[in-house]
């Protein structure tokens, strides 16, 4: 017996209360729970009908960001969302929050947006938390080397009530990747990559850990657009250690602990690494070096290629068929051929300052194409806000693109921000599941600089020949 | 939560791998505050087409679908978002368990907490099923067997503990709340606080 451990088994470790048992799985921890109008409702109900408090409503962050509308007005006040169902949606969770004495992150603030946005952006997520959501995106927050992981709306009702989780201990993945990123390439390439390498389900039951140069080099943007996408390859969650970048990103930051205090947390999270000679249960290597941008060309994140790449053939299998026939595009054909409608910078994956940045460094001084709806969502107010502080609305409203306010929207499409039927989208969001941004709706996702060039050229484009000039 | 012992049924077949759970119902009908009535929005867009009318080639409005409260899907079964709205939408519908070689984590979690069963086999059983819908199945959650027709017995794993609440009915808030004293001793002993 080794007393060596991995990072996921520190943070574990660190949070059971009740041990796991062959009969019964762990009671776990959490440390931070953040919530969001879709997934809350029915948890909320069951504590009224049980009688039942929030246990620690000071560890709950509470915000609006799903059914939310981005349309550019000052005020969301009187605002018939998009429908009736959403309007209500947003009308209880205020009142949820009103009647268990949850602070929320509502309309009027300026602290709102989406839930794997802010959570970091305040300083609430920390290295060595554990933290849920009932959303399988906060696997985002696992970049500060924080557990962090999806549940369902059941689990809310748990967290909400005993601030704990029922949890049988994950298996450990190790992803080692060595080497640099060339330029143009970035960290949704590089998960991208990592998903069309392991498959939508390589990473099912296991928490990764994202190790190695490549890794190390990236900035806290970047490290959580990679975790982000753990989920995609059915991972529970996606883990980095942290290091200076970490502490830097989190220093001063309004939620983050201040002064002494700051200096304690610092000591702890120093011990968050892997120890030399820790086992996991399985590992991959991959080499940053050799990637290039990459686009999907089918119905789930693994279906995935190099931009140069033509989209493979496996006419045999009638799932790939049907992924084929449903996004339109032939075997034997690079993406780049592909026309596009739509191009959507967002969401959860890709919203944050430096995916902005980088979208608007290709798109300085050009127009994006006839016919095409370029639609830029910032991740929060606050990156709204500091986006604007640097001109960068100007160069996207002065492209033809649109600029709005926070939210998931065109992501998942519930607020009424959809692709329409049949357009095809290429999207920096994390799902291109068959009417995942409205029905019928066709998507390829990308980087922030693929969909930068493909709104200007009309179609899937490389990024990287806008770079050279520069 | 209602106990559930044993599931009996034929089955209805969708071979697709990776049917994820926007497609079992798509985020426009997440805009709801109850758990009820969301069966009416099962599997929306592989049912109906846009204006609405049912696609006649779709399994579940097959005539042979009808009644039937086992499906066999494809690998990779429940993956993508972990809205609990899937299972709620399933059960509603009158679906009680899925076979498949394999079922997201999110998804198999949300199911057990609701009385729907995830059922993961082999290569060869699933095969089997694949080829052969409307076969009459046995889930028996006790005994962790499934039985194709009368005498085809396979072994599938659950959970002990999620089986323990399946068979017993038992609420596992109510579980974790028991523990009440062993929650306040961590948040006292630990040693820093959130
Ligand atoms: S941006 Fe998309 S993936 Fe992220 S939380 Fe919102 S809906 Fe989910």
């Amino acid at each position: 017996m080794t007393n060596k451990k991995t990072l996921f088994e520190k943070v574990w470790d660190e949070h059971v209360v009740v041990e796991e048992t062959a009969d019964t799985p762990a009671i776990l921890y959490i440390d931070l729970h953040i919530i969001h109008e879709v997934t809350t409702p029915q948890a909320f109900s069951l504590l009224r009908a049980k009688g039942l408090p929030v246990r620690r409503p000071d560890l709950v962050l509470a915000t609006m960001d799903h059914s939310t509308p981005t349309t550019p007005i000052a005020s969301f006040k009187d605002l018939e969302i998009a429908g009736n169902g959403a309007a209500m949606q947003v009308r209880q969770m205020e009142a949820n929050c009103r009647e268990f004495g949850i602070e929320l992150l509502g309309f009027e603030s300026a602290e709102r947006g989406i839930v794997h946005v802010i959570g970091p952006e305040l300083g609430a997520t920390q290295p060595g938390k554990t933290i849920v959501c009932g959303d399988s995106h906060t696997s985002t927050h696992g970049a500060f080397g924080a557990l962090a992981f999806g549940i369902g709306t059941t689990e809310v009702g748990h967290v909400l009530a005993t601030q704990c989780l029922l949890q049988r201990r994950p298996k450990t993945l190790a992803i080692d990747v060595a080497g640099r990123l060339g330029r143009g390439v970035g960290a949704k390439d590089l998960v991208l990559g990592i998903i069309g390498k392991i498959g939508v389900n390589g990473g099912t039951g296991h928490v990764i850990e994202y190790r190695g140069d490549a890794i190390k080099s990236l900035g806290m943007d970047a490290r959580m657009t990679v975790c982000n996408m753990s989920i995609e390859a059915g991972a529970r969650a996606g883990m980095i250690a942290p290091d200076d970048t970490t502490y830097e990103y989190l220093r001063n930051r309004s939620r983050a602990p201040q002064g002494e205090d700051w200096d304690v947390a610092l000591r702890r999270w120093r011990q968050l690494y892997t120890d030399d000679g820790a086992t996991f249960d399985k590992s991959v290597k991959i080499d940053a070096s050799k990637l290039t941008p990459m686009v999907t060309f089918g119905t789930h994140p693994g279906m995935v290629i190099g931009i140069d790449e033509p989209v493979p053939d496996r006419s045999s299998d009638p799932s790939f068929r049907k992924a084929l026939n449903y996004m339109q595009v032939e075997a034997g054909k690079p993406m780049t051929q592909t026309s596009v409608d739509v191009v959507f910078l967002g969401s959860c994956t890709n919203s944050r300052l430096s995916d902005l940045q980088e979208a608007a460094s290709i798109l300085q001084g050009q127009r994006i194409a006839p016919g095409v709806r370029m639609l830029v969502v910032p991740g929060s107010q606050q990156i709204k806000k500091a986006a604007e502080a640097l001109g960068l609305d100007r160069v996207f409203l002065e492209a033809g693109a649109e600029w709005r306010e926070a939210g998931c929207s065109m992501c998942i499409g519930m607020n009424g921000d959809t692709v329409g039927q049949g357009k095809l989208s290429v999207s920096t969001s994390n799902r291109n599941f068959e009417g995942r941004q409205g029905m019928g709706a066709r998507t390829v996702l990308a980087s922030p600089m693929t969909a930068a060039a493909s709104a200007i050229c009309g179609t899937v484009a490389d990024p990287r020949p806008f770079l050279e000039s520069k | 939560m209602q106990a559930v012992k044993t599931i009996r049924s034929r089955t209805v077949v969708m071979a697709t791998t990776d049917i994820d759970t926007d497609q079992i119902i798509p985020a426009r009908f997440l805009t709801t505050t109850s758990r009820e009535g969301l069966g009416q929005f099962l599997f929306n867009d592989l049912r109906r087409h846009a204006d609405g009318r049912d696609r006649p080639d779709f399994v579940l409005n097959s005539a042979a679908a009808r009644d039937c409260h086992v499906l066999v899907a494809g690998n990779n079964f429940g993956c993508g978002s972990s809205r609990e709205h899937a299972p709620w939408a399933l059960l509603d519908y009158g679906l009680k368990a899925v076979i498949s070689t394999e079922i997201a984590d999110i998804f198999r979690n949300n199911a057990l907490k609701n009385g729907f069963i995830p059922v993961v086999v082999d290569r060869k059983t699933h095969d089997y099923l694949l080829a052969n819908p409307g076969v009459d199945v046995t889930i028996d959650i006790e005994q962790e067997t499934l039985t194709i027709g009368d005498d085809r017995v396979i072994e599938f794993p659950i959970d002990g503990f999620s089986r323990f609440c399946l068979l017993n009915g038992i609420d596992q808030l109510g579980y974790i709340r028991q523990q009440a004293s062993a929650i306040e001793r961590f948040e006292e002993n630990r040693p820093w606080r959130p």
